[in-house]
């Protein structure tokens, strides 16, 4: 079965000299939901908008559905729907006639009851006759996803869906967005709120200074990256770890109250049995236990730092 | 043929014809019915006629050809500037849309608009001056083919413009000048010699002088010539079109 989206060789160079990519390999498999995370001007956006046809590869092939995004981009095309990052729409145009545009406009002839549902499923449908000036930020945004989904696309791209958006709308995307993979779409999107792609996302993708750096199942990925805290908080004060724990390597919060110990969950010994024996040889008595998984976040903060 | 694209942005264009309905059809009418009230009545009736025309009906054609490019190029080249300049263009490009549709669909709306123009002016003319029209069909065939190919050659200016001032300067400093010194107001015999030459470098004049011919059987050059020009001008287009959309000019990064 051919993927959803495959990447091969892409070298993106503007004509200013900048090399926002640099021979990216990539494969989307069908009905995923694909999180590509980056810091800032790291080439999300330039990589959408090369495989959504928006931008010129300088060198590579990419294969939507198996069609070739150059070759056969009407079948390519017709396939993806994109969720721009930039808000902007037809200040002057209503709801319905701005959604009903991109419908036709990818090929697909007038079907008033899907244009009906999507509206609806996006609470949109009170605005539909609404000039799209009229309407706030948020709503806008949910015009653009409209206008997305409005040709049924298998393949569709978000980038930053949620940037500048509050809970509710958020939530009501992830709705949809979760609604539009059990229906078998394929889901392609970039985030800054990195516990939503650890929520949404199936398989994560990382990519720095245009470079993909890391590409692997969300759980496999906290699993070999993860590391956990065990945090033990103390009954009494202390000043200092106590000599006898010295290669625990524990950390003393500030307020003295606790004692934090770093581990790794894929080494066979995670220490843990030991320290707590030696804590006990040592009389530290504590009154509570936690422990904690690495969210992405600080997995892809390490992750994009070591590449400096 | 994504017909369903072609539609859809020749809707789009038309439906914005109609929401600035003022600026789009009532200004041009307004002020080429004052043209006929200040040449045609005013300082008209004191000029002799051209050839056994009135020198109120003299104009008429030369007037609508006036609106006929200002119009065309002014609105095709807003319909395709405007969403580069907000953005929306991202739509465009990533449809599975052809160039050639993309053209037909811009240049197609702007010019039914020129078209629909030219013949409100026209009748307006005819409520102040008497008009005949020898070659009606001919005369429709310079109506299309010019708005056609304006409405082109403003799609182009609409790429290329990256401001407002550029989308207003082309229209403004080129074709007003050439169409006031194509023979809008004067047949080009009036010229001294010497400007009757250099005035065949400008192609208004034969875009105005054919025009003319279709309506009165006068013209300043030949009727062949005048349509020979106007396919050139409009094969000029076409192929600076083509090479636009293959490179990506103005368009893509």
């Amino acid at each position: 079965m051919s993927s959803a989206i495959s990447v091969s060789s892409l070298y993106k160079t503007y004509s200013t000299g900048f090399e926002a990519l640099k021979n990216i390999n990539l494969d989307i498999r069908h009905g995923e939901i694909f999180a590509l995370l980056g810091p800032n001007g790291a080439g999300k956006t330039t990589l959408i908008s090369t495989i959504c046809g928006i931008v010129n590869p300088t060198s590579g092939t990419i294969l939507a559905d198996g069609h070739d995004i150059i070759k056969e981009y009407r079948a390519a095309r017709s396939k993806i729907g994109l969720v721009p990052q930039e808000l902007t729409t037809d200040a002057f145009e209503t709801v319905w006639n701005t959604v009903s545009f991109s419908r036709g406009l990818f090929g697909k002839p007038a079907k008033p009851a899907h244009i009906e549902k999507i509206l609806k499923e996006l609470s949109l449908w009170d605005k539909k006759d609404s000039k799209l000036m009229t309407l706030s930020g948020g709503m806008k945004r949910r015009v653009m996803i409209a206008k997305a989904l409005s040709h049924e696309p298998e393949i569709l791209f978000l980038d930053e869906p949620t940037a500048g958006v509050d809970v509710e709308l958020r939530r009501d995307m992830w709705n949809v967005v979760r609604a539009l993979r059990e229906s078998g779409v394929t889901i392609i999107l970039t985030t800054h709120y990195i516990e939503e792609a650890q929520q949404m996302a199936d398989r994560i993708g990382v990519i720095s200074h245009g470079e993909i750096i890391l590409v692997e199942e969300k759980a496999e990925l906290m699993r070999s990256l993860g590391r956990k805290q065990l945090r033990l908080f103390l009954q009494e004060k202390r000043d200092e770890v106590p000599e006898a724990l010295a290669q625990y390597e524990l950390e003393l919060s500030s307020d003295g109250c606790e004692l934090i110990y770093h581990y790794d969950t894929q080494k066979e010994r995670t220490g843990i049995t030991a320290l707590l024996k030696d804590l006990d040889k040592a009389g530290v008595r504590f009154k509570d236990i936690q422990t904690r998984e690495s969210s992405l976040e600080e997995i892809f903060v390490n992750l994009v730092r070591e590449r400096k | 043929m994504n017909l369903y694209a072609i539609k859809a942005i020749y809707l789009f264009e038309m439906h914005r014809t109609w929401r600035t309905i003022m600026q789009s059809v009532i200004s041009p009418v307004v002020s080429t019915s004052l043209y006929f009230v200040v040449f045609g009545s005013a300082i008209g009736g004191r000029i002799p006629e051209i050839s056994g025309v009135s020198y109120g009906a003299f104009i008429v054609p030369g007037l609508i050809m006036l609106s006929l490019l200002t119009q065309s190029i002014s609105n095709a080249s807003f319909g395709i500037y405007f969403p580069k300049f907000v953005g929306t263009i991202y739509e465009l490009l990533s449809a599975p849309v052809s160039y050639l549709e993309i053209v037909v669909a811009y240049v197609g709306a702007a010019a039914t608009k020129s078209i629909i123009l030219g013949v409100i002016i026209l009748a307006t003319a005819a409520l102040f001056v008497p008009l005949r029209i020898e070659h009606p069909f001919v005369m429709l065939l310079f109506l299309v083919l010019t708005a056609v190919t304006f409405s082109m050659f403003g799609f182009i200016i609409g790429i290329w413009a990256d401001g407002f001032e550029k989308l207003q300067l082309v229209p403004l400093m080129i074709i007003t000048p050439l169409t006031f010194l194509g023979g809008s107001f004067y047949s080009i015999e009036m010229l001294p010699p010497f400007w009757q030459k250099v005035t065949l470098f400008n192609p208004v004049v034969y875009l105005i002088s054919g025009f003319r011919w279709s309506f009165f059987g006068l013209s300043d050059v030949h009727i062949g010539t005048s349509l020979a020009m106007t396919a050139l001008f409009l094969i000029a287009c076409i192929l600076i079109l083509r090479w636009i959309f293959t490179t990506g000019y103005r368009l893509k990064s």
